[in-house]
């Protein structure tokens, strides 16, 4: 079986400072990865690598592309690469509004992505949107309204209908429930496990917080420095955690 | 007059300004930067369109200036006394006698022939600026051609209005590649945009210029369900009675009283002298006594 993505010592730095070193591993078509640790530790800079938005300064980001099977993302032309950030990629930031137009209604937020593909017909652009925001849980009197007029919650899910809208098959996610409160926070991993089920998405969720990958990753990765220092199934990773940094990210944890 | 080079600017910034325009024939729709000069004008006023007049306007040109398609208002009349006293080139109102027509937010009713060139002034040259503020993300889109949040755009308004509420500087296609803002021209021009002459767009302050060769194919942008529809108002010129030109709505008095007027100053009077009379007009030969 191909792997979905393919990475393969990334390493990025700032300068002489690290921002992740040597990380590689293989992710497979349906399968939630979890990337943890602290504040500092390199997620961020490493899903911005795999995802695109930073060049890495060395290794390889290979994509299972639908046309000509593994390709490197990070040697492709830009073009192409923008190509699949439209398409087969989703990326659903921390805060909703890095990742949405606030001076545009949910329904075009939402319709950026079919129009970015060539959707021309705005009966079904809109019958697409009302459908993704009914999936989503917003209600579709409100496909006129500009996300500055929602809750918190309410964008993070209109960020996610517009993300997965055209259907990608890479989802990459930067501490989605970052910021939303405890209740929130459970509807809307309530609603990603499903979505990840339902369309068989893979996933590559950043996240400091604990019960967000044991509730949606299949494998887990720790980072601490920018290095890899712990991999496995998440399970398996939480429940015996072999790396000391991990034992006392595991140990951390605020029991209610 | 010998206070001045011919047509105010230097030659060397001509050279440089006719370098961005044979670029921008050369690349229809693309915007050319370059270096906008300071004119006796403030910035809003033309500038862009002034220094591309000035480029290629030559001894023996004619020259015809409208603002909204009128001869006679302010801009219009400066503009061209400023072309009278820097170059001394002949000027004129009528369409069909000039070589060179410089235009603010119109395009001339009476089809424009091989020969001639049309400058438009252009406030803001950047289509896409109001839906994505970064200027170097909007120059990314233009070159990797990635399109899509124009129709955003177009989008909200039928979400919001009903139809297409945009008007006025209407997104086109030109040649199937770059998306371009025709200046705010009314939507009615759009189709006139294929046509015979030069166009040339000057954007003084945001220092881009760009330009439409003759017979260049020109697509105004729109949703199969919801295709492009040039508007008017539904009525006819009061003056000279046309059906086929745009028209300004004039309130005469405080009663309510309106009546509609060709905005091409020249087309009306032309129909006017050939006989034609709108609902409340009189005789030309009557009105110039």
């Amino acid at each position: 079986m191909t792997p979905l993505l393919q990475v393969e010592k990334v390493s990025k730095y700032y300068g002489r400072r690290i921002g992740c070193a040597d990380v590689s591993f293989d992710l497979y078509p349906g399968e939630v990865m979890g990337i943890v640790g602290e504040s500092g530790s390199g997620k961020s800079t490493l899903l911005s690598c795999l995802a695109g938005h930073l060049v890495p300064d060395s290794g390889a980001v290979r994509f299972d592309t639908r046309a000509d099977g593994l390709r490197d993302t990070v040697t492709m032309s830009e073009p192409e690469r923008r190509m699949l950030g439209r398409t087969d990629w989703a990326f659903v930031h921390q805060h909703a509004r890095d990742g949405l137009r606030m001076n545009v209604s949910a329904g075009g937020n939402v319709g950026e992505r079919l129009m970015a593909v060539n959707a021309r017909h705005y009966g079904e652009i809109r019958d697409k949107a009302i459908d993704w925001l009914g999936r989503v849980e917003i209600s579709d009197d409100r496909i006129d309204d500009r996300p500055t007029a929602f809750s918190g919650g309410m964008q993070q899910r209109l960020q996610i209908a517009r993300n997965l809208v055209t259907g990608p098959r890479l989802v990459f996610m930067d501490e989605p429930t970052g910021g939303l409160d405890v209740s929130v926070q459970a509807r809307l991993l309530d609603l990603m496990r499903g979505l990840v089920r339902e369309m068989n998405l893979s996933a590559i969720i950043v996240t400091h917080d604990l019960a967000v990958v044991r509730l949606l990753a299949d494998r887990l990765m720790v980072m601490k420095d920018g290095h890899m220092v712990e991999t496995g199934l998440t399970d398996q990773v939480l429940d015996d955690p072999q790396h000391a940094y991990t034992q006392l990210l595991v140990s951390s944890v605020l029991q209610v | 007059m010998s206070a001045y080079n011919f047509a105010y600017l230097d030659e060397q910034t001509k050279r440089m300004i006719r370098r961005a325009i044979l670029k921008g024939l050369a690349i229809p729709g693309y915007q050319v930067p370059f270096a906008s000069r300071e004119m006796p004008m403030p910035y809003g006023w033309g500038t862009g369109g002034v220094q591309v007049t000035a480029s290629v306007l030559m001894p023996e040109d004619t020259l015809k200036v409208i603002d909204q398609g009128a001869d006679d208002t302010t801009n219009a009349v400066s503009i061209r006394r400023f072309f009278e006293r820097t170059a001394g080139v002949a000027v004129t109102e009528a369409t069909v006698e000039a070589s060179v027509i410089q235009t603010r937010h119109r395009i001339p009713e009476e089809p424009l022939q091989a020969g001639q060139i049309l400058v438009y002034q252009v406030p803001i040259p950047e289509p896409l600026r109001f839906l994505e503020p970064s200027e170097v993300e909007t120059r990314k889109m233009h070159s990797l051609e990635e399109y899509g949040l124009m129709h955003v755009k177009l989008y909200e308004d039928i979400s919001q209005h009903g139809a297409i509420a945009t008007a006025y500087a209407y997104p086109v296609k030109v040649e199937g590649r770059y998306v371009m803002d025709p200046s705010p021209i009314p939507k009615f021009d759009n189709p006139k945009l294929e046509m015979e002459a030069i166009q040339l767009f000057g954007a003084g302050r945001e220092q881009r210029i760009y330009a439409i060769p003759p017979f260049t194919q020109v697509v105004s942008l729109d949703f199969d369900d919801y295709p492009f529809a040039p508007t008017k108002a539904d009525h006819a010129c009061d003056l000279c009675g046309a059906e086929d030109s745009y028209l300004d709505e004039l309130i005469v008095d405080d009663a309510g009283g309106r009546m509609f007027m060709c905005s091409d100053t020249d087309y009306c009077l032309t129909r006017r002298k050939a006989g034609h009379i709108g609902a409340q007009g009189v005789p030309y030969e009557e009105a110039s006594v």
